[in-house]
């Protein structure tokens, strides 16, 4: 399986560089994969989402779609795609140190 | 990756459920990958764009083979609506939406939507027909201009 060095912090990950162990996440990883996919600094509104996603896959045991996230108040569908350009669905998830999702939705 | 797409731009013509849920999907997840979508209603699947039809847009049970059913079956009354809201309680759980969040989340989502002018002429519409994700009504020239240089998909 593959490995990422982040700082001091050596993480598993997928082919795609989703990370395979959730205990090995930190907010330290998740600024630092951040920053590998364009987003210099994550702000508050970034980690409201992280957080919710969190919850959700520990409620649900599933990543939540776009509309979910939409709908639970937490963020808007334009405001996800202004704090994660270019596939907010996919690049939250990775830096929540989550799986890919698998939606098509 | 230099053999990505970056930009496609789908045609949805036909009415129905399954006529313009395809071209959703295809565009909004187009949008979830970062890629540069547009959506071009023409002919019936303007429905999905009509403010009066896009939230009563149902599944059709007669000639179509896809129902696995005798068209005669698919004539009672009401048949198609019972077949629509069985699909739709499906879709919702699998979290796909309704038409007309499905087009807000998409124009949300930064697909760019527009309304085919030929249509407009023969139904006789008006820009205040349509929801207001529509951002203008246009003819098949313009549509190529702003499908330059992208994949074109016709559903």
């Amino acid at each position: 399986m593959p490995q990422r060095l982040f700082g001091t912090a050596t993480i598993d990950v997928d082919a795609d560089g989703f990370m395979t162990d959730f205990a090995q996440w930190t907010r330290e990883v998740a600024a630092a994969i951040a920053k590998e996919e364009g987003i210099v600094e994550l702000t508050p509104a970034h980690w409201k989402v992280i957080e919710f996603m969190h919850k959700e896959f520990k409620e649900n045991g599933q990543v939540p779609s776009i509309r979910k996230l939409n709908k639970s108040g937490v963020v808007t569908t334009k405001e996800l795609y202004d704090l994660f350009p270019g596939g907010p669905a996919k690049k939250a998830a990775k830096i929540a140190g989550m799986k890919k999702p698998e939606g098509c939705v | 990756m230099e053999d990505q797409i970056k930009k496609v731009s789908i045609i949805i013509s036909k009415g129905g459920l399954d006529g313009v849920y395809p071209g959703l999907i295809m565009a909004n997840g187009a949008r979830m990958e970062g890629i540069e979508a547009n959506l071009f209603f023409t002919f019936f699947g303007m429905d999905a764009i009509t403010k009066k039809r896009m939230g009563k847009i149902k599944i059709a049970t007669v000639g179509n083979p896809g129902m696995h059913m005798p068209s005669l079956a698919g004539i009672l009354p009401g048949f198609s609506a019972f077949a629509t809201s069985m699909m739709m309680k499906t879709m919702d759980k699998i979290d796909i939406p309704p038409v007309p969040e499905y087009i807000e989340m998409a124009a949300d989502a930064g697909c760019k939507l527009y309304a085919c002018k030929a249509t407009v002429d023969m139904f006789k519409l008006k820009k205040e027909d349509f929801c207001p994700q529509v951002d203008s009504i246009i003819n098949v020239g313009k549509f190529y201009e702003i499908a330059a240089g992208g994949h074109i998909i016709f559903t």
